[in-house]
């Protein structure tokens, strides 16, 4: 099982649950401000690789640490984002604040945690 | 006679019970033939009306939370109801990118999610009484070929 926060550098890959809801987000937010105040973080990346389904409160853990982390000029971005994902990100404005990683879902699939990182 | 069928269920107002309602209702709507597109869009409004009552209605204590569901042919009707404290100017509350509580990080994006994924979406609300969402769904093919 991958850690759900895993920090390289300056880096913090937040591996993003099943189901990112007001339940999980609460716990996604708790554990990435805990990092944050600790380590000299600058990019927090969200890997969605796992998640089916996400609602406003999965907009709103993302937009409060783009907010957090934009404070000492950090970015946001997020990975694997499913159609459906990305559609309620669009909805929301929320592709205006962070990027998503360009990769096809068929790329990964049979491989997860294969090329994972590689290219960090 | 119309074909309905209902199903109601009551639970306590816990972020831990959104996984299981949403799974829920959704299984429920499984009966019309629905496509995956539209199961998400019908989890995800219950997730966010769910979310307001536990957040917004309730303001983070405990208490029940009603949902009823009605199938009448190939129509999904389902209403989310709480007994919290209710909305003062509702027109003003589904308004996208509003919110009161933008200290706990929400966005005002609830309300517009429900509108964009529902076929229907009426909220009746009163101060101090509760909220009531009321919201439709035509969904699933006809499963005869000569069906409509
Ligand atoms: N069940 C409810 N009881 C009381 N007030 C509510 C209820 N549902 C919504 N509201 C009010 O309507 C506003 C808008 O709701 P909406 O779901 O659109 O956004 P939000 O919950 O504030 O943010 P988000 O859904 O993006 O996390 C809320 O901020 C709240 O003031
Ligand atoms: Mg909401």
């Amino acid at each position: 099982m991958r850690e759900t926060f895993q920090v390289r550098d300056t880096i913090l890959t937040v591996l993003v649950p099943k189901e990112l809801d007001h339940h999980t987000a609460e716990e996604i937010r708790i554990g990435a401000d805990r990092i944050l105040e600790r380590e000299n973080i600058r990019c927090i990346r969200f890997d969605f690789r796992n998640t089916e389904f996400m609602d406003s409160s999965g907009i709103g853990v993302i937009m409060g640490r783009y907010k957090n982390i934009r404070l000492v000029g950090g970015r946001v971005s997020a990975a694997h984002v499913n159609g459906r994902v990305e559609k309620i990100m669009r909805m929301s404005g929320l592709l205006k604040f962070i990027t998503v990683e360009q990769e096809r879902s068929w790329e990964t699939a049979g491989q997860k945690g294969g090329s994972y990182g590689a290219h960090e | 006679m119309e074909r309905t069928n209902e199903m109601v269920l009551e639970f306590d107002s816990r972020s831990c019970n959104e996984g299981f309602a949403r799974v829920a209702v959704a299984a429920f709507s499984t009966q019309l033939n629905p496509t995956l597109e539209e199961v998400a869009d019908l989890k995800t409004a219950v997730s966010e009306a769910i979310t307001n009552s536990i957040i917004h209605g309730y303001e983070q204590t405990v208490h029940k939370i009603r949902i009823e569901c009605k199938i009448v042919c190939h129509d999904f009707y389902i209403t989310v109801i709480d007994y919290g404290k209710g909305i003062e100017d509702v027109k003003k509350a589904m308004e996208p990118l509003f919110t009161t509580r933008p200290e706990l990080e929400r966005s005002g994006m609830g309300f517009a999610f429900m509108e964009a994924f529902m076929d229907e979406v009426v909220v009746v609300s009163k101060p101090g009484e509760g909220t009531q969402v009321h919201m439709k769904k035509t969904m699933g093919r006809p499963s005869h070929p000569f069906e409509e």
